[in-house]
C-alpha cells in the first residue's frame, strides 16, 4: 500500500488555479520531496492532504484514508509542521510537549516516553523549562518536529521546515528526517532549497500548480540533462550566454556567478569534442574562455532546465 | 475531555505569563469601579445661583433667604445689573439666575401676583430640569407660607383640614444616590469587557501566530477547541465579578440585598452571551487589533448605550426601544440591580433570566457554527 495516493487533485481560488490536476503516489518510508518556486502550489497541496482545506476536485488518500470522507482519521495518522514556528512561545518546552501530547490523546506513560524521546532528539533535555520563544530557530524547528511526531504518525508533512536556519542546523535537521524515514515513517517535505532535495528518495517538481518532473534526483538529472553538462568560465559571461543560447550544440545555458552551466543538445552527443567546439566558437567571437570542463549536474540545473520562466516571488 | 482539560491548563499558563492580560482582568475592573463610583454622580446638591434683586426690600430679602435656607442653592453672586448676571451664566459659573423685579414688595403687599424671573443654563438639560424642580418647590412653599401669614394677619383662622399633603418615601435607594444605582450594573460591564475582549483576542492570537493551523491538523474536535477556549475565560469572568462585588460592598458600602449565589448564577447565564459574542468577533477578525476595535464598536458600545446602563430605555425613540430587546446587557442590568438593590429572587426575575438564557444559547450556537465553518 502506498502511504499517499493522489489522483487529479485540483484547487482553485476564484479564477486562480493553485494546484492543477496533480497525481502522484508516495511509498511507505519514503522521503518525498515536493519542489517548486514560491507560489507553485506546494503548500496548497500539503494543506489539502492534511485536511486543512478542501480540494476543488480530485481525490487523495493518506495512509489509506480518504481526505474528503475521513478527515478525522487522516488527522490522527499524520504529523504536520509548517514553515512558521507554530508552537506556543509563552509555554515552556515541556509544556508544549504536554499540551500536544494531550491533544493527541497520549496516555500518561506513553507521553513520558515520547517526551523523553523528543527532548533527547531535539537536544533540549537540559532546557525543558525554557520558554520556547527563547530558543534559537534551529532548536525551535527540532522541537516543532518533535511535537509533530509525538504520536508516532505514519506520515509526517513538513512544509518548508528549514526556512531561515543556518546550514549546520539544517544538516542536523535532515539527519532527524532520515532517522524518521529509517524507522518507517513516510516524510513528505516541501522545499525550494535544491541542495536539500538531493537528500530525498523521490522528488516532484511543481511549476504553476502543474507537475513538470518526477523521479529520484539521479533519474531527474539523467532525464533532463541527457547529453552532459559543461562548466564554462569566462570574463564576459553575459555575452557568452547570449551567444550560446542560440548555438546548435547547446540545449540550455544558465549563469552561475562568473561562470555558465551549459547543458548540451542532442546534436552535441554526436560531436567528438563538443567542449572544444564551443570554446572555439566563443573565441572566434572575441570572448576569452578561461576554462571549460564537464561536470555532474545538480538538481538546480535540472530545475532551471525544466522551468522556462521561473515564477516570481509571491 | 482530556483535550479540554489540557486546553484549559494551557490557557491558564498563558494567562498567568501575560502581565498585560493580568492587569486588564484584575486591575482594570477595580479602577473602573472606583472611577465610576465617584464620577458617575448625577445628584445635584449645590445649585450655583446668581441673584439680581431690583427691589431690595424686606420681602425680596426674605424670599432670597428661603432659597439659601433650602440647602439646594448656594448664592455665588449678588449681581449689580443684568449684564453681570448674564456673564456668570455664560461663563458657566452659575447654573441659574434669579431676577426679582422692583415692584416685588409692592405687588406682594397689595395682594397681587408677583413675577420672579429665573434663568437656567439649559446646556445640560438633565441638570436644568432638576434645578427647576428645586426652584418650583422653594417658590411654592414660600408662596403658601405668605398666604397663610396673610390669612392669620387678617384674623381669619385657616381651616386645618381639606389640604392634601403628599409624603414621599423612596424605596430601595432612599437617598436617591446615583452611585447605588450605577455600581451594581458595572458587574455586567466588566463581564462584557473581559469576556468579549479576551475570548476574541485569545483565539485571534492563535490564528496570527499560526498555532490555530497547527491545531487544525490534530484530531482535536471543534467543540473541544471552543470549550477549551471559553471555559478558562468563564472562570476569569467569575473572578472579576467577585472582585467587583468586593469593592462595591467593602469600599462603597453598598450591601447586596439578594442572594449572592443567585447573582453568580445569573452572571454565568449572562456569560453565555458575552462568550458567544467574543467567539463571533474572533470569526470576523484577522488580527488582534481588528478584534479589539470590533469588540469595542460592534459589541461593547451598543451594549452600553442600548442596555439602559447609561441612558434610560423609556426615553429612547420607540424604534430604538425595540432594538434593546435583543441586548443581553439590558436584561442583566435589570437582574443585577434587582438583586443588589431590591433583593429580588428567581420568582421575580424568571422572565428576564429566561430571555437572557435564550439569547445566550442563540448567540453561542450561532457563533460556534461560524467558528466551526471558519476552521474548515
Amino acid at each position: 500500500m502506498n502511504s499517499i495516493e493522489v489522483i487529479n487533485l485540483t484547487k482553485r481560488f476564484g479564477k486562480f488555479t493553485a494546484v492543477d490536476n496533480v497525481s502522484f503516489n508516495v511509498g511507505k518510508g519514503e522521503v518525498f520531496g515536493f519542489l517548486g518556486a514560491n507560489g507553485s502550489g506546494k503548500s496548497t497541496t500539503i494543506r489539502m492532504l492534511c485536511g486543512i482545506i478542501v480540494p476543488t476536485s480530485g481525490e487523495a488518500s493518506v495512509n489509506g484514508f480518504n481526505i474528503l470522507h475521513e478527515p478525522e482519521k487522516v488527522k490522527a495518522n499524520i504529523g504536520y509542521m509548517s514553515q512558521k514556528f507554530s508552537l506556543y512561545g509563552d509555554l515552556s518546552v515541556e509544556e508544549n510537549i504536554n499540551f500536544f501530547g494531550g491533544i493527541y490523546g497520549l496516555s500518561q506513560s506513553r507521553l513520558t516516553d515520547r517526551k523523553n524521546w523528543v527532548l533527547q532528539m531535539s537536544g533540549l533535555t537540559e532546557r525543558r523549562k525554557t520558554l520556547s520563544a527563547q530558543l534559537s530557530v534551529g532548536f525551535k524547528q527540532r522541537l516543532a518536529l518533535g511535537c509533530a511526531v509525538l504520536h508516532e504518525p505514519a506520515i509526517v508533512f513538513l512544509d518548508e521546515p528549514t526556512g531561515g536556519v543556518d546550514p549546520i542546523s539544517r544538516r542536523n535537521f535532515w539527519k532527524l528526517i532520515n532517522e524518521l524515514s529509517a524507522s518507517g515513517t513516510t516524510v513528505f517535505v516541501t522545499t525550494h532549497n535544491l541542495d536539500e532535495a538531493e537528500f530525498c528518495n523521490r522528488i516532484i517538481l511543481l511549476d504553476y500548480g502543474k507537475i513538470v518532473a518526477t523521479g529520484s534526483p539521479k533519474e531527474l538529472k539523467s532525464e533532463f540533462i541527457k547529453n552532459g553538462m559543461l562548466f564554462l568560465e569566462s570574463d564576459d559571461v553575459y555575452t557568452a550566454y547570449e551567444l550560446l543560447e542560440k548555438h546548435r550544440l547547446v540545449h540550455n545555458a544558465s549563469i552561475f556567478g562568473n561562470a555558465l552551466h551549459v547543458s548540451l543538445s542532442d546534436a552535441a552527443s554526436l560531436e567528438d569534442n563538443a567542449a572544444e567546439a564551443i570554446r572555439a566558437f566563443l573565441e572566434s567571437n572575441g570572448i576569452k574562455v578561461a576554462g571549460i570542463r564537464s561536470i555532474v549536474p545538480s538538481l538546480e540545473d535540472v530545475f532551471l532546465e525544466t522551468i522556462e520562466k521561473p515564477a516570481s516571488d509571491d | 475531555m482530556r483535550a479540554i482539560i489540557d486546553f484549559m491548563v494551557k490557557e491558564f499558563l498563558q494567562f498567568l505569563r501575560d502581565p498585560k492580560m493580568f492587569a486588564v482582568v484584575l486591575i482594570a475592573p477595580v479602577i473602573q469601579l472606583v472611577f465610576l463610583g465617584y464620577a458617575a454622580n448625577r445628584d445635584l446638591n449645590d445649585v450655583k445661583t446668581c441673584i439680581l434683586d431690583n427691589d431690595r426690600s424686606n420681602s425680596s430679602r426674605d424670599f432670597i433667604s428661603a432659597f439659601e435656607k433650602s440647602g439646594y442653592f448656594s448664592v455665588i453672586q449678588y449681581s449689580e445689573n443684568y449684564s453681570e448676571l448674564e456673564r456668570e451664566i455664560d461663563l458657566g459659573n452659575a447654573l441659574i439666575a434669579i431676577v426679582i423685579p422692583d415692584d416685588f414688595e409692592k405687588n406682594m403687599n397689595s395682594g397681587k401676583t408677583s413675577n420672579v424671573q429665573v434663568i437656567f443654563d439649559g446646556s445640560d438639560g438633565n441638570k436644568a430640569s432638576v434645578a427647576a424642580g428645586y426652584v418650583m418647590s422653594v417658590a411654592s412653599s414660600y408662596g403658601s407660607k405668605i398666604f397663610i401669614e396673610r390669612f392669620e394677619k387678617s384674623g381669619i383662622k385657616v381651616p386645618p383640614a381639606g389640604s392634601i399633603e403628599s409624603v414621599t418615601r423612596v424605596w430601595y435607594n432612599p437617598d436617591l444616590t446615583t452611585r447605588d444605582f450605577m455600581l451594581p450594573s458595572i458587574v455586567g460591564l466588566v463581564l462584557i469587557i473581559i469576556t468579549v475582549n479576551m475570548t476574541s483576542l485569545a483565539i485571534v492570537k492563535e490564528r496570527e501566530i499560526g498555532t490555530l493551523e497547527q491545531l487544525l491538523v490534530t484530531p482535536v474536535k471543534p467543540y473541544q477547541l471552543i470549550l477549551g477556549k471559553l471555559l478558562p475565560f468563564t472562570v476569569i469572568g467569575l473572578v472579576a465579578v467577585t472582585l467587583v462585588l468586593a469593592v462595591m460592598i467593602f469600599w462603597f458600602g453598598i450591601e447586596v440585598k439578594g442572594s449572592i449565589s443567585f447573582l453568580f448564577f445569573c452572571s454565568l447565564i449572562f456569560m453565555l452571551s458575552t462568550l458567544g459574542l467574543g467567539l463571533f468577533v474572533s470569526t470576523v477578525s484577522k488580527s488582534q487589533q481588528q478584534a479589539m476595535v470590533t469588540s469595542a464598536f460592534l459589541v461593547i458600545m451598543p451594549m452600553i448605550f442600548l442596555s439602559g446602563f447609561a441612558f434610560p430605555i423609556e426615553s429612547m425613540p420607540k424604534i430604538i426601544q425595540y432594538v434593546t430587546y435583543i441586548i443581553p446587557l439590558k436584561y442583566f442590568t435589570v437582574i443585577i440591580r434587582g438583586i443588589v438593590l431590591k433583593g429580588l429572587t428567581i420568582a421575580d426575575l424568571w422572565l428576564e433570566l429566561s430571555i437572557l438564557f435564550l439569547l445566550g444559547v442563540v448567540i453561542l450556537v450561532f457563533s460556534s457554527l461560524r467558528f466551526k465553518k471558519s476552521m474548515e
